[in-house]
Parts: C-alpha cells; sequence; structure tokens
C-alpha cells in the first residue's frame, strides 16, 4: 500500500511536470504587471521544478502534516483539504450508497424475474444514463433542486448495475446452481446460499472500485454545481498546475481508492476461508 | 416579577429578530474564489469585487462620467513633472474596527505597494522607473507621494489603491469602504456586512450604503448562475454572456441593460517570433503586412458580432475600444468585409488561387493553425466562422482549443503555434496600461514579444510614441501620439482585431438606483446607492 | 427477446446505413454555415433545426455518426481487450501476478491521466489531420479506460480459478492455456461484454470532453460528443426538444449493442 502511494506520488509529479503549462501563470498575460514580477511568478513556479526533490521534500513534510502552499489559492493545503473533504465524503458516500441501492435491486430483481421486457427496460434505463453527460446530470439536479448525491448515485448506478446483472446471472447459470435449482430448492434461498457466495468477490471488487468510479464523478457534478469539495479543487489544481494541491488529492485519492479494495478483498479473503 | 422579566426579554427577542430579519440583502455571483484579501495584492476578477466594496481609496473614476472625482482626498493636484502628487485627506474619518484615518495610513499602504519584493498589478502600474518612492507627511492632513519617474495618469491610477490601517491588528481587513467581510466559507461564499463607519452620506444625509447585507456566492457555472437570477435567488449578474442574455430577454425583459460596447476586445495575431518552430515560408506569411491585412478584410466581423453575440458587439476597429471616450482614435476606418479585396491584396505578395486553394509564391497551399482557450464557447464559435470565412478566399485554417495553461506556454514561452485567437481585458481607460503590449521589448507583445531592438521600422515608431505619450506633459500631446499609434495598427495589423463586446448585466427589477455602464464593474460601481423595493431581502444561509 | 434483438440489429444496421449514406440523405453539408438562421427550429429546410453557428443539424448527425460509431466500439474493444490480458490473466495466475496487477491497476485508478492527455496534445503537431486527431484520441481512451473493469475482471477470474468444474478440469489434467480458454474466458464473457457496452457511450461523451484539451473532433467535424454539449444549453429545457435527438439515438444505438450483447433467455 504504502509502496502504491509513493508510487502514486511520483508518477503524478512526473505527469504534471511534464504537462505543458507547469511553469507559466495566467497572469503573465496581465499587462500591467511588470517584467520582474512576471519573472517572479516564473520562478515560484520553476521552485518545484526538480520533481524528484520535491516529491522527496513534500512526503518528508508531510510525514510531519505539512502538505505545502496552494499556488492558485495562496492557502495551505491542508486547510484546503481539511474543509473540502467531509463535503465530498458526503456527497460521494451518499450517492455510492444510493447507486449500490438502485443497482442491486435493479439486477437482483432482473435475475429473479428473468423476463425479457423487464431486461430491456432496466437496459434501456441504464443506457439512458449512460448516454446523459455528466455536465447535464449536473444542471439538470439543479434545476430540479436535487441533492448533489443522487446525481452521483445516477453516474454510478449504470456502471455497477450492468456488471452486477451480469455477475449475478453467470452465477445463477453455474451447473451446481442449475442442479439445486432442478432439485426444487426455492430462488430466494438459492440466490443466498449458492448464487450470491460465487458472486461474492467480483462484487466485493466492484464495490471497491465503485469508490473511484464515484469518486471520478464527484469532480463534475462538484465543479458544475458550485459544491465547495475536493472535486471542484482537484480540478482547479488541474487547470492552474498547482503542484502540492495536485499531489496531495492525489495521495487522497489513492488512500481511499486502496482502502476500499483492500477492505473488498479482505472481505472476499474471510468470505472463502469461512466457506473452506 | 420572573414572570415579567422573562416576558420582557421574549418581547426584546421578537423585535431583534424581527428587524434581522428585514435587514436589506443583496446576493450575487463571483465565478471563483477570490485568491486574496490583500487589496494590494488583487489580481482576479473576484478578489477584484470585494477590493471595490470594502476598500476606501483616494480618488474614483466616476464609471459613468469617466471623471476622476474625490473620495478620501477632498482635493489633489499632480506636480508639472508629473513625479509627485499631493493629497489633501479628509478629516475625523475611521476605519471599520474604528480605528482613525490618517495621512500614516496613506503612507503605510504606499510603501507597502511600492515594496519591490511585492509583484502586483496595482503596483507595477505605478512603476515608471528605477529608484525609492518617498512620501511626506505635510501639515494641513495633506500627503505628497513622489516618484523617481513620471507616472502618465498618475491620479486616475490610485482608483485602484485601497487604503490600509498602518495600526489596526485586524490589518488589511479593517477597511474604509462601504462594506467589510464579515463571514467566509471558502469555495462557498462571501458575507459582506455594512460598515457603519463609512463616511459617505446621500443627499438627504442618510448614511450609506443602504442595503445591510451582500452575498457573494462562489458559482463557476454560469448556467446555474443564470438558473438563479431566474428564480430571483440571486439579483444580480454583473456581467452577462450574450446567449443568456437572449435567453432571459423575452421572460425578463426589465432586468437585462446593454450598456454598449466595453473596453475589451477579441483578436488574432499571428506568430511573428524569428526563432518559433515554425516553417520558414510560413513565417514569412504572418510577416507580411499584405498577408496580414488580407486575411483581416477576408473576415466578416458583422457576421461575428451578430450570430455569436446576438447583435451584442461591434466589429472593432483598434486597441482601444469607442467605449474609451477620450482616447478612442474617431479618424480609424471600420474594416470591412471584402473577400475579392482581400485575395487581390494577397495577390500584390505572390499569393495566387488555384482550384479554389490560395498558393503562396513558392507553391506551398496556405493553410495554417488558430489556437484558442477552452471553455470559451464565444472564442470558438468565432474561430469555427473564421475558418469557413478563410476556405472562401482558399485559406485552410485548423481550429485547435486548448486548455489555459498549454495555451499561455505557448504563446509567451514556447512560441510554438501559429496564429491565437484571445481577448484582451482592459480594465483602465489609460492606454499606460498597455505598454507591455506596445512597447516590442514588453512581455505582451504578444505577436513577437522581448524583442531586444524593435525588429521593423513601424514597432520602432510604436516604441517611440507610446514612451512619448508616457511622459507627455498635456493631455493633448498624449492623445496624439496614442492617435499616431492606432493609426499604425491599423496599416500593420500586428492584431486583427474582430469585435468589442457589449457590457450586458442583468439586475433584479427589485433593486432601485443602480446605472449599469460599460466600464468594470459594470453594474455595481455605485452599489452604495442602491435599495431594495419595499425592504425585500435576499434568500440568507 | 428474440425479437428485440431482431430490433436492435435493423436500428443498428439502419444507423449504420444512413451514416454511410449521408451525402444522399441530405444536400446540405455538414460544415456550411447557414448564418442568417442560427439556433433555427425544424423547417422543410433544416429538419431538425440549425445550431449556434446555423449548421444543419440533420447534417451533422449523419456525419456525426460515422466517427462516433466506428471509432467508440474500436476504443471499447481495445480497453476490454487491456482488461481481459491484464486483469483476468492475473486473476487466473494468482500469487504474486495477482499481487502485482492489483497495485497497477489501483494507480492507474488513482492517477490524474488528463497530464498525459495534455502532453500528448502538445506532442501532436497543430495541424494534425483531423482523422489522425480522433484516431488518437480514442486509443488513449481505450488504453486508460480499462482499470476499473480489469479489478472486477481479476476477482472474478480468481473466482472462477477456484471453481469446482475448473478443479475438476485440472484433475482431469487440463493445463495452462486450455484450461484458460475453454474453461476460464467463457466465464469472463458476460463482464467482458458489460465493459465493452458501458465503455461505448463513456468514451462518446470522453471525447467531446477533451475537446477542452485539444484533442477530440476538431472544428467543423462533428461527433455524439460534440452534439450532445448542446444538452447544455438550458434553453432547451424550455421547449427546443429537437436538441434531444442525438440523445435518444445514443440510447437507443447502446441499448441495441446491450441486448445484441445480452445472455438473457426469455422465461416464462
Amino acid at each position: 500500500m504504502i509502496a502504491t502511494v509513493l508510487l502514486g506520488t511520483l508518477v503524478t509529479g512526473l505527469l504534471v511536470r511534464l504537462a505543458p503549462g507547469f511553469d507559466v501563470d495566467a497572469r503573465q498575460l496581465d499587462s500591467r504587471l511588470a517584467h520582474e514580477s512576471k519573472e517572479a511568478l516564473r520562478d515560484q513556479r520553476l521552485k518545484n521544478a526538480d520533481i524528484m526533490h520535491f516529491c522527496i521534500a513534500y512526503l518528508g513534510a508531510a510525514a510531519t502534516g505539512d502538505f505545502g502552499e496552494s499556488l492558485t489559492l495562496n492557502r495551505p493545503v491542508r486547510e484546503l483539504i481539511v474543509e473540502r473533504f467531509p463535503t465530498t465524503l458526503r456527497i460521494v458516500g451518499l450517492g455510492l450508497v444510493g447507486g449500490w441501492l438502485l443497482a442491486v435491486t435493479f439486477a437482483f430483481s432482473s435475475v429473479l424475474l428473468h423476463r425479457a421486457a423487464y431486461d430491456a427496460a432496466t437496459a434501456t434505463i441504464s443506457g439512458a444514463l449512460l448516454c446523459v453527460p455528466s455536465a447535464v446530470m449536473a444542471l439538470l439536479f439543479v434545476l430540479f433542486r436535487a441533492p448533489a448525491q443522487l446525481a452521483i448515485a445516477l453516474i454510478v448506478f449504470p456502471r455497477l448495475f450492468r456488471y452486477a446483472r451480469n455477475v449475478l446471472e453467470s452465477s445463477y447459470s453455474m451447473p451446481h446452481i442449475i442442479t439445486a435449482r432442478a432439485k426444487g430448492l426455492g430462488m430466494v434461498r438459492v440466490l443466498c446460499w449458492h448464487v450470491i457466495p460465487v458472486s461474492a468477490a467480483p462484487l466485493l471488487a466492484l464495490a471497491g472500485v465503485s469508490v473511484s468510479v464515484a469518486l471520478g464523478a464527484a469532480v463534475p457534478v462538484e465543479a458544475l454545481c458550485g459544491i465547495p469539495g475536493i472535486g471542484q479543487l482537484a480540478w482547479q489544481a488541474a487547470m492552474g498546475r498547482d503542484l502540492p494541491l495536485l499531489i496531495t488529492s492525489t495521495v487522497l485519492v489513492t488512500l481511499v481508492t486502496l482502502t476500499a479494495n483492500a477492505i473488498s478483498d479482505l472481505v472476499t479473503c474471510s468470505l472463502s476461508s469461512s466457506r473452506v | 416579577m420572573i414572570a415579567r422579566c422573562k416576558t420582557a426579554i421574549l418581547v426584546l427577542f421578537v423585535i431583534v429578530t424581527t428587524v434581522m430579519a428585514y435587514a436589506s440583502e443583496l446576493r450575487f455571483c463571483l465565478r471563483s474564489e477570490p485568491k486574496t484579501f490583500n487589496p494590494i495584492m488583487v489580481d482576479d476578477d473576484a478578489a477584484e469585487t470585494i477590493r471595490y466594496l470594502t476598500g476606501g481609496v483616494l480618488l474614483r473614476v466616476n464609471r459613468q462620467t469617466q471623471a476622476l472625482q474625490p473620495e478620501l482626498a477632498t482635493n489633489w493636484k499632480v506636480s508639472k513633472d508629473g513625479r509627485t502628487i499631493t493629497f489633501v485627506l479628509r478629516e475625523g474619518l475611521y476605519f471599520s474596527d474604528g480605528s482613525p484615518f490618517t495621512a500614516e495610513d496613506v503612507a503605510s499602504t504606499v510603501q507597502q505597494l511600492m515594496d519591490p519584493a511585492v509583484h502586483s498589478s496595482t503596483g507595477d502600474s505605478f512603476r515608471s522607473g528605477q529608484g525609492k518612492v518617498v512620501t511626506t507627511i505635510l501639515a494641513g492632513n495633506r500627503i505628497a507621494i513622489t516618484f523617481p519617474a513620471p507616472v502618465a495618469g498618475l491620479d486616475r491610477l490610485f482608483d485602484q489603491v485601497a487604503i490600509m490601517s498602518a495600526r489596526s491588528s485586524k490589518k488589511e481587513m479593517a477597511v474604509l469602504g462601504p462594506y467589510y467581510v464579515a463571514d467566509h466559507k471558502p469555495g462557498s461564499y462571501i458575507m459582506l456586512k455594512r460598515n457603519d463607519n463609512y463616511w459617505k452620506r446621500d443627499g438627504s444625509g442618510r448614511k450609506l450604503p443602504k442595503i445591510d447585507v451582500i452575498w457573494l456566492d462562489i458559482q463557476s457555472n454560469r448556467d446555474i448562475e443564470t438558473l438563479r437570477f431566474k428564480r430571483g435567488e440571486i439579483q444580480l449578474i454583473n456581467s452577462i454572456d450574450a446567449d443568456y442574455y437572449e435567453r432571459l430577454s423575452s421572460s425578463m425583459p426589465g432586468a437585462l441593460h446593454d450598456s454598449g460596447p466595453s473596453l475589451d476586445s477579441e483578436q488574432i495575431w499571428f506568430n511573428q517570433v524569428a526563432k518559433a518552430p515554425l516553417p520558414a515560408y510560413k513565417l514569412a506569411w504572418f510577416r507580411s503586412q499584405a498577408f496580414r491585412r488580407g486575411v483581416s478584410e477576408a473576415i466578416n466581423r458583422e457576421d461575428l458580432a451578430r450570430v455569436v453575440f446576438g447583435d451584442h458587439a461591434r466589429p472593432a476597429m483598434g486597441p482601444i475600444s469607442p467605449a474609451n471616450r477620450l482616447w478612442f482614435n474617431a479618424k480609424l476606418q471600420p474594416v470591412h468585409y471584402n473577400p475579392s479585396g482581400a485575395i487581390a491584396r494577397l495577390q500584390q505578395d505572390g499569393f495566387h488561387l488555384q482550384n479554389g486553394i490560395l498558393l503562396d509564391r513558392d507553391g506551398h497551399a496556405v493553410e495554417f493553425s488558430i489556437i484558442t482557450n477552452s471553455g470559451n464557447k464565444y472564442r470558438e464559435r468565432m474561430a469555427t466562422m473564421i475558418q469557413q470565412d478563410l476556405l472562401k478566399i482558399g485559406v485552410k485554417v485548423n481550429v485547435v482549443t486548448l486548455d489555459f495553461p498549454s495555451l499561455i506556454e505557448r504563446i509567451t514561452e514556447k512560441f510554438n503555434y501559429e496564429a491565437a485567437l484571445l481577448g484582451l481585458v482592459n480594465n483602465e481607460l489609460d492606454p499606460n496600461a498597455q505598454m507591455n503590449v506596445w512597447l516590442s521589448s514588453g512581455d505582451n507583445h504578444q505577436w513577437n514579444p522581448r524583442q531586444k531592438s524593435p525588429e521593423t521600422a513601424w514597432e520602432a515608431d510604436i516604441d517611440q510614441l507610446m514612451r512619448a505619450q508616457a511622459s507627455a506633459v498635456t493631455l493633448k500631446d498624449r492623445k496624439r501620439s496614442m492617435d499616431r499609434v492606432q493609426d499604425i495598427v491599423a496599416e500593420q495589423v500586428p492584431f486583427i482585431y474582430l469585435v468589442n463586446k457589449n457590457a450586458l448585466s442583468a439586475i433584479s427589477t427589485t433593486i432601485q438606483g443602480t446605472a449599469p455602464v460599460s466600464l468594470r464593474p459594470q453594474t455595481y460601481w455605485n452599489l452604495e446607492q442602491w435599495t431594495l423595493a419595499n425592504g425585500t431581502t435576499g434568500s440568507g444561509k | 427477446m428474440k425479437y428485440l434483438r431482431i430490433f436492435a440489429i435493423a436500428l443498428l444496421s439502419m444507423v449504420a446505413i444512413t451514416s454511410l449514406g449521408a451525402g444522399f440523405l441530405t444536400t446540405v453539408d455538414y460544415a456550411t454555415q447557414f448564418r442568417e438562421a442560427p439556433n433555427a427550429a425544424p423547417s422543410n429546410a433544416h429538419w431538425l433545426g440549425t445550431d449556434q453557428l446555423g449548421r444543419d443539424r440533420f447534417a451533422r448527425i449523419l456525419y456525426g455518426t460515422r466517427v462516433s460509431l466506428l471509432l467508440a466500439p474500436a476504443a471499447a474493444l481495445i480497453s476490454t481487450l487491456f482488461a481481459a490480458l491484464i486483469g483476468g490473466v492475473a486473476g487466473f495466475v494468482g500469487g504474486a501476478w495477482q499481487r502485482w496487477a492489483t497495485m497497477l491497476i489501483d494507480l492507474v485508478l488513482s492517477l490524474p491521466w488528463l497530464f498525459l492527455l495534455i502532453t500528448v496534445r502538445a506532442l501532436l503537431p497543430l495541424n494534425v489531420p483531423p482523422l489522425i486527431s480522433v484516431i488518437v484520441t480514442f486509443l488513449l481512451l481505450g488504453m486508460l479506460g480499462w482499470a476499473a473493469s480489469a479489478r472486477v475482471m481479476c476477482a472474478w477470474a480468481g473466482a472462477v480459478r477456484n471453481s469446482d468444474f475448473v478443479l475438476q478440469a485440472r484433475a482431469t489434467g487440463v493445463r495452462g492455456c486450455r484450461l484458460a480458454i475453454v474453461h476460464v474466458l467463457p466465464n469472463l464473457k458476460p463482464l467482458l461484454a458489460a465493459q465493452f457496452w458501458i465503455s461505448i457511450p463513456v468514451f462518446i461523451l470522453a471525447e467531446a470532453n477533451l475537446g477542452i484539451l485539444g484533442l477530440g473532433v476538431a472544428e467543423p467535424l462533428p461527433s455524439w460528443g460534440s452534439l450532445l454539449r448542446e444538452l447544455e444549453d438550458l434553453a432547451i429545457y424550455s421547449g427546443e426538444l429537437w436538441k434531444l435527438v442525438p440523445l435518444v439515438l445514443l440510447i437507443l444505438v447502446v441499448s441495441s449493442f446491450e441486448l445484441l450483447l445480452s445472455r438473457t433467455e426469455v422465461s416464462a
């Protein structure tokens, strides 16, 4: 886990450093600024030009809780993250719960009912949600004064639904489950005792992955709806090539992703061992 | 006895909450988080808004008349050599925290502003030469500020200098303006409350400002801003885009204002940097006056103004907008759309049409790319329209939208671009603010910046004229120099000026006393005078 | 279900044919700007009205279909193959391979690939032919869009590896590639199908967003993504519903793909 975080920090730094626009500032286009001021702006940016040095210094300072200062917002990165993290946690958390509820409900009902019309309807609904751009989704939610977490839920739901449905469907078609059905076991019993345990591993993996999908969805939703969360911050940092802020938000996303995936792996392992 | 006390407390509570409920509130949006509350370091629009509403300045440019008027200074005088300005300050004024306003505060502010370690556009506007700025406190509440070299338009520059307290522990948060920052939730809103120590009164002697609280919501999405205005959640959109103006005009006609051409312009320029990584033949095109003028004539500016901006823009003629009444050269001729004229002009330089494709004298097909910043749909549309216009004269144009930092790197450092479409935002009337654009050694001499010496005769002429106007003593001399600069720019076309956008705004009809104008800030320049009709309030948090 | 599949095939075929035959179905070029009639409502001259620059929307949908319908599925195929190769193989092999693959996938999920895309744009010449730009865009999307699916694939392949029928196959001496191809891969197909189906609209929309970075389809060439960006215009919510046609078309096409890929059988 630590190795992934360290590697993530370094690769992010490299990506940002190598991308064009690293050492420029929009204020360079201000004709009122003197040449010396523009040089000073450039020098401030180039302080972080040696990416290895920056990453080492950053990680050393981060160990003491100092994540540097944001170049675009002129405030300590730690303060910015602490202010905004609860907002994103709430939106993403509730959005994930909502997305999973919808996905699981539709996936299970689709497998249990086995009706072509129902399958076609759920496919169309989830397909329609996939086709709506995130910007439009966010706009619609503002238009109808709906909570942003619902937007996240509807962005995440079609991705989860399709996988979950296919995993459950595949499990339902496995030979030993067909045997169980042939022996007259009830649908709910088959589902709970035979289908879910087999599907647990990929569904739990999907749960881990859904966290990063939801975090990704949070960026356009927060940016467009003007919600002061990490997603909005990350977008501003990206557009402003704000290295300290970008590295910190990447580390945060990496940690959250790794934690979610680690938990899902752990649960999978414990489920497998309990079955044995 | 206890019951009576409880009743009294309850009554008091009801009175206070009722009064508070009827405190007048105004709400509008900022498009980004302000980067600073320090008025000296203001560099972005959001911070500029806060500075305007909270800062007390010595002199103020009346946005309506464009004349300079006294504020914290009752009188002022600029010396003949343009280096010294002497102010007579109002007496008996206090900052929002109760600390007295004195000449020391002005001296302290100026010294901080002119500190060489401070890099801000406000301070740099005053920098005219090497040496220290000297502030001298004189008798009779007067202060003299002496600069090392003459500063053109010196007095008008003080419109941007908000005076800070030298003594207050609240530092830049102690203000002399109509409002002070009462609350700030980062990423969400800023709340301004009326400054009870504000010195101004209206004609009937009533203390200003009249609106008690201003909520500034941070909202970058313009669709959502428009939606909120339509719903009445906000009462003002200081600068509204043409699309939204049209959209709201049918349902809220009384709320929309077109104040005529703004100071801003949209323009294209070609890369003329000698060391640019371009093929030599392309560099030769871009350095050809006939080529630039031919391309300029092939662009239909009327269509740009009509289709892209819904007629809320005007074809531009030069670097100074007609809204800048003093400095605009009224003798300039507009560039009319004339594709056949364009081809004739290009033919003078060896270009010729072959099977509908324009070729240069060596047979290279004329093709170039225009870069512009993504996210600005008006520029993207203009670029697409220009692409079609130039196709009619056989020129192939590739439109490339880039994120802003990538674009800035290309046009300021790497010079790996061919043509660029951007806008010039002018916050000041005085053309001296554009010095870095017109001097060939300037960083913002976009088509060929930071020249060690002017590479063309006409750039040398412009250098000389710009320096002349900066050191000229009389306004007449300055105007003459600037008129000549505009003539040269019209001949040589280093920038192909496209349109001057109109200043559009949306103001709720519940607000009285507004007078939107084309100078920034377009609407709230006289906000201290506004009242809300029938004591209406904005929605509070 | 059979009839739904027939409908899906018919719809996809019709969409493909009309896009290829765009030149016959409309006499108007997708780039021509009827500047006297920007944002026009549908009429005899313009069946779906015009856009902000007066370009015929119907023509733009027809020509845009070619780009999106061809390249988005190709990119989706690339991302599916990557997911299968990395996730599926790692899950099947297990052990250290699975751990390293999981680490790689977690890293890919966390990194801001935006900057790689910006760098790629910087490396491409500004006058790159539109077709090359579009191909590069979709190639990048395909190469970057596999991580989420690979993780699920890895877990599923691991579960299948430990399932009874695979154990039985091993016991009978089946090993290596034969085991993977004959016994494991068929069980990964539902996940691969899901990945493929989800990726198509996601990549179509992503292509439009990549326009922010200078990638994607360049003007005046239309694409579904750029047409869908018109939906960000609030005006459609007050009656200009013809602007929803590209969205409806995309939903129908995506649903058709899903119906074709679905394994569901009709049951009473």
